[in-house]
């Protein structure tokens, strides 16, 4: 650990800690390229690629998820600038969303998997392609309420 | 201006706070975690229900208008304006948080208002997709989109995209109250009596956890 803890955090008295306003914009930017990034790949890259390589734009759009909450949490909401004891009050209780998220969207796959095997009705229900053609715009909704 | 504090302070010593701030800002903070763990618990459940599907419908075919622009298929780019907007309006926060931390009472009233300006536009943003979704069919127990590879969709979708995205807008228009006030009460000077503009902060830091959820909602529900 190091010697000292830096904290621009003073609200004791006189001491007056300010805010980087360059660092809030920098922030900005980054937060801003990164949802960039995220459409372009989500408009006109992810569409040209096959639906089972969906797994992989997902992996990255998780990253770029991750990082755009590190840059909220750190600099919009300071914690990176608290001492180390309230961002792990913070920090350690948010990694038990690990455990949940993992153990969650393993129960969901596993779910499907039993459905598939002992029910081939629902199986072959759900992967029968209908008809009717999505409704998309306003156009397409009185024919869809007819159908319903 | 970072102020430096000794390697041997003794946090837990008692007489002081361990956490270094004060008791406003630390309960902001433990509520903004149970907040979260809400959130986590809906958009977990909708991915086990997700990876509990066979095909899901494509973000790309059902969200891909624009107001005024007709029948032009505009993939993702409204919402990407709302995300837009809420990034915009947190960095407006934190620019009033700033003013409050040098007690500038006019740049406090100044970055609130445009924070108000930003969330409304995004309560208006998000009240004309519900709108256009309800024109098309699309509401609580009712789908009228097919899954990408055109089988027949479950209800799952909607009630999952209108709970979700209703949540977090009920907090966006939360924020917008609390907002509010904090405008008022630095408007009329009630942080310069007091002193110090803690309260500022703490609302920014609900602002801030709007701006937050949106980013994981906006990835789970547009993007995947």
């Amino acid at each position: 650990m190091e010697n000292v803890e830096v904290t621009t955090n003073a609200h004791h008295g006189e001491e007056k800690g300010s805010f980087d306003t360059k660092a809030i914009w920098r922030t900005f930017w980054i937060l801003l390229g990164i949802t960039c990034i995220e459409l372009v790949i989500g408009m006109f890259i992810a569409p040209r690629f096959p639906h089972d390589m969906k797994i992989w734009f997902n992996i990255l759009y998780i990253i770029f998820t991750a990082a755009k909450a590190f840059y909220i949490i750190a600099e919009f909401m300071h914690l990176r600038h608290e001492i180390k004891n309230m961002i792990m009050t913070i920090a350690v209780p948010a990694m038990l969303f690990l455990w949940f998220i993992g153990a969650f969207l393993w129960e969901g796959a596993s779910f499907k998997n039993l459905k598939n095997t002992y029910d081939p009705a629902y199986k072959e229900r759900s992967t029968t392609p209908v008809k009717q053609q999505p409704a998309h715009d306003e156009h397409d909704t009185q024919k869809s309420r007819e159908l319903h | 201006m970072a102020h430096v504090v000794p390697a041997n302070q003794k946090w837990w010593a008692g007489g002081r706070s361990p956490f270094n701030v004060e008791y406003g800002k630390l309960m902001m903070w433990y509520f903004l975690m149970s907040d979260a763990f809400t959130f986590g618990a809906f958009l977990i459940s909708y991915g086990t229900i997700r990876f509990s599907s066979n095909a899901w419908p494509d973000p790309n075919k059902v969200f891909s208008s624009f107001p005024f622009m007709g029948h032009a298929n505009l993939p993702l780019v409204f919402v990407s304006l709302m995300t837009f907007i809420l990034i915009m309006s947190s960095v407006t926060m934190v620019l009033a948080v700033a003013s409050g931390h040098n007690n500038d009472r006019k740049g406090v009233v100044k970055w609130m208002f445009w924070t108000i300006i930003g969330g409304l536009a995004f309560l208006g943003c998000q009240a004309w997709e519900w709108t256009h979704l309800y024109h098309q069919n699309a509401w609580w127990g009712r789908n009228p989109f097919t899954n990408y590879d055109g089988t027949m969709a479950s209800t799952n979708f909607t009630n999952f995209f209108f709970t979700i995205t209703g949540f977090h807008g009920f907090h966006v228009f939360s924020g917008v109250v609390i907002n509010v006030i904090m405008f008022i009460m630095a408007w009329r000077g009630d942080f310069d009596r007091k002193g110090h503009y803690l309260m500022i902060e703490k609302a920014g830091l609900y602002w801030h956890f709007v701006d937050l959820v949106w980013v994981f909602v906006f990835t789970c529900f547009y993007l995947f």
